[in-house]
């Protein structure tokens, strides 16, 4: 037996599956469940957890069958950059306003690649500011507050 | 006639000034990100949707949304001829023999192969769904609840089918896809479900954000784990005519391409990717000289071209009819109709006649402007192959914010953005494929909503799916399906073709 040998990949993989099946059948529970016949809000939700958790058993005793693939390179700096400037902006936009959150927004995503030249990035970042002021802002009437309240204008 | 009156309907709807343009502006904007190299059509789109919001008719921003979709697949060819670099993989067989022969000097040709090709197919399978459409209506409307919910598992079971890698876990996404569009308040008793207590999400994980998310961000962090330069084929396109021999090369594949593309088109689940491989197949098996296949056969480009634009083109019939996604694409376009208050399934032909068939004739306008457009303008598109991706991704994610942003003034979504940016990275990393999870998470309400009326017809008796026969018969082939993946024979087979396409 050598049942410790465990894919990585589909370790991982069914581990996922499993953790977000245990999470979705719990707050189930505290919902209705109700009947067959008048299904509460947490039937259909506790029975989908149930097969969700019951998939990543499967992929996790195939895991130690079968070795997978390795996961190959991870884009650490990418993750590291790219998801916060959604959540910046999300941040700022209000407070800053549209022109100052974009241009860091931007910014903060360019620095993703470290192929990009700091001085690169800030006129990047000042175009692509530029272009959607006129497009999104004057062009299209978005309302957006271009100056927020934070900046005093 | 009936179809020529509902015809004419819609070309008059779409050949307003107005929906023109917005046609025309959704073909440029669809080849444009569609010829970017790393960004296929379904990320294209998703990015793209939000746009379409801010146009206030929904015939108009459906139309613009159909063009997006028909340029970004032309994009894609263009990039999988020139830099043998598939945006999207039903373009994928295109690039074998496309790419061979632009270094044969003949990329000119091998565009204007693919451009005819997918007009001719463009065209044919507009009247296909011009003609199919309605009579799969009048039969849709007969359905209840039970048989919608047993067509929807047959549509979530093709996904499955379709998807690469592991059955199990082509599987899991989905029904993880239906919890998460479970999210938000429950429509019959009001209660909210799996929100954490955070009221912006009371109306559910907004749908942009999800598939920005899962398909954009997390494609750009794909591309961001190499960064490596491009090798552009960029010498000159010259030649764009095709000779004679070509003509004569490329009749035969175009006619068969099509008829392929638009049966398996209609199947759910991504019939567009199969097309364009089952075309390349029985091309290489029907030619004379099958060892051409891989060094630059004209027919190569021209079939699967075909196969896959007619694909494209016939999977707007179960979207269009029934309100079921054939395919991620069709997701977001029926996520794009919800957001814009129209209820998709088989009341959207008798109730907004001017929409549907306004769809479909911006179907083949958009085609001929792709030919018309697109080969004088193949230069610029070559030039935009040289913008290095390192200046493309950050003007991606800050459109992204502002489009995700501009839909509901919710900053919880760009939240979202990043989360099933983080999750459909960490997902595809571990090989999940991110379409069956796009598929689950828009009929998820749906399934749920139909299982619940379902059993209440039936006064809680579980056995009316099988009782009822379209409902049997449904899930019967559902189980079918299932079985044939699961299938020993079937399911080396399937590993080999996708081993191929990975190749």
């Amino acid at each position: 037996m050598n049942s410790l040998k465990i894919d990585p990949t589909n370790g991982a993989c069914g581990a996922i599956f499993i953790a977000f099946g245990a999470f979705f059948a719990i707050q189930s529970f505290g919902l209705d469940i109700g009947t067959t016949f008048r299904m509460g809000p947490g039937y259909f939700p506790l029975v989908l957890a149930g097969i969700l958790i019951v998939l990543g058993v499967v992929i996790v005793i195939q895991a130690t069958r079968v070795a997978g693939e390795p996961i190959g390179a991870i884009a650490w700096r990418g993750a590291l950059f790219i998801l916060p400037a959604p959540i910046f902006f999300g941040l700022t936009v209000r407070g800053l306003g549209f022109v100052p959150a974009l241009f860091l927004t931007c910014l903060i995503a360019a620095f993703a690649s470290h192929r990009m030249k700091p001085a690169a990035a800030l006129i990047l970042a000042a175009a692509v500011t530029i272009f959607s002021v006129a497009v999104f802002s004057y062009a299209l009437g978005l309302p957006f507050r271009r100056f927020g309240p934070w900046i005093g204008f | 006639m009936d179809l020529l009156d509902n015809l004419a309907l819609g070309f008059s709807t779409a050949s307003t000034i107005w929906n023109l343009g917005f046609c025309l502006i959704g073909v440029l904007l669809g080849t444009l990100i569609g010829v970017l190299p790393g960004i296929g059509a379904t990320a294209t789109i998703a990015m793209l949707l939000p746009l379409t919001f801010q146009i206030g008719d929904p015939v108009s921003s459906l139309i613009m949304l159909a063009g997006i979709y028909y340029g970004a697949q032309y994009g894609g060819s263009t990039t999988a001829i020139l830099i043998n670099m598939p945006g999207e993989s039903s373009s994928a067989v295109t690039a074998i023999d496309g790419y061979q022969m632009a270094r044969k000097g003949r990329a000119g040709a091998a565009l204007a192969i693919a451009a005819i090709g997918s007009f001719f197919a463009g065209t044919v399978s507009t009247f296909l769904v011009a003609i199919f459409a309605p009579p799969l209506t009048a039969i849709a409307l007969e359905f209840g609840a039970a048989e919608y919910f047993s067509l929807m598992i047959v549509g979530l079971v093709s996904a499955i089918a379709l998807a690469h890698g592991s059955v199990v876990k082509a599987l899991a996404m989905v029904v993880l896809g239906l919890l998460l569009g479970l999210v938000g308040t429950d429509v019959i008793s009001g209660s909210p479900r799996f929100t954490l207590g955070i009221r912006e999400y009371a109306d559910g994980l907004n749908f942009v954000a999800v598939a920005v998310g899962v398909f954009g961000v997390a494609e750009i962090l794909r591309n961001l784990e190499n960064e490596r330069t491009r090798e552009v084929l960029m010498a000159k396109v010259s030649g764009l005519l095709p000779t004679r021999e070509d003509f004569r090369a490329m009749a035969a594949p175009i006619v068969r391409g099509t008829a392929i593309g638009s049966i398996l088109g209609i199947l759910p689940g991504g019939g567009a990717i199969l097309a364009a491989f089952a075309s390349y197949t029985v091309e290489k098996r029907v030619s004379k000289n099958p060892e051409e296949f891989g060094k630059g056969a004209v027919a190569g480009v021209a079939g699967p071209e075909s196969a896959n634009n007619a694909g494209a083109q016939t999977s707007f019939i179960p979207m269009l009819t029934l309100g079921i996604p054939a395919n991620p694409v069709m997701a977001l376009m029926i996520g794009a109709m919800i957001i814009q208050g129209i209820v998709p399934g088989p009341n959207v032909a008798s109730e907004q006649p001017a929409l549907f068939w306004g769809i479909i004739a911006s179907m083949w306008i958009g085609n001929l402007m792709l030919i018309v457009l697109n080969l004088p303008l193949i230069g610029l598109w070559v030039k935009l192959l040289t913008v290095p991706y390192y200046v493309l991704f950050p003007i991606i994610m800050a459109f992204c914010s502002i489009g995700v942003y501009s839909v509901n003034s919710n900053v919880f979504d760009l939240y979202a953005v990043a989360l099933f940016g983080l999750l459909g990275y960490i997902l595809t990393k571990l090989r999940c494929e991110p379409a069956p999870l796009l598929l689950g998470f828009v009929l998820g309400p749906l399934l749920e909503e139909n299982l619940r009326r379902a059993m209440i017809l039936s006064r809680g008796d579980p056995t009316t799916f099988i009782t009822r026969p379209l409902s049997a018969a449904l899930l019967a082939i559902a189980v079918a399906v299932l079985v044939v993946v699961l299938l020993p024979s079937v399911r080396k087979k399937r590993d080999e073709v996708f081993v191929e396409e990975e190749a």
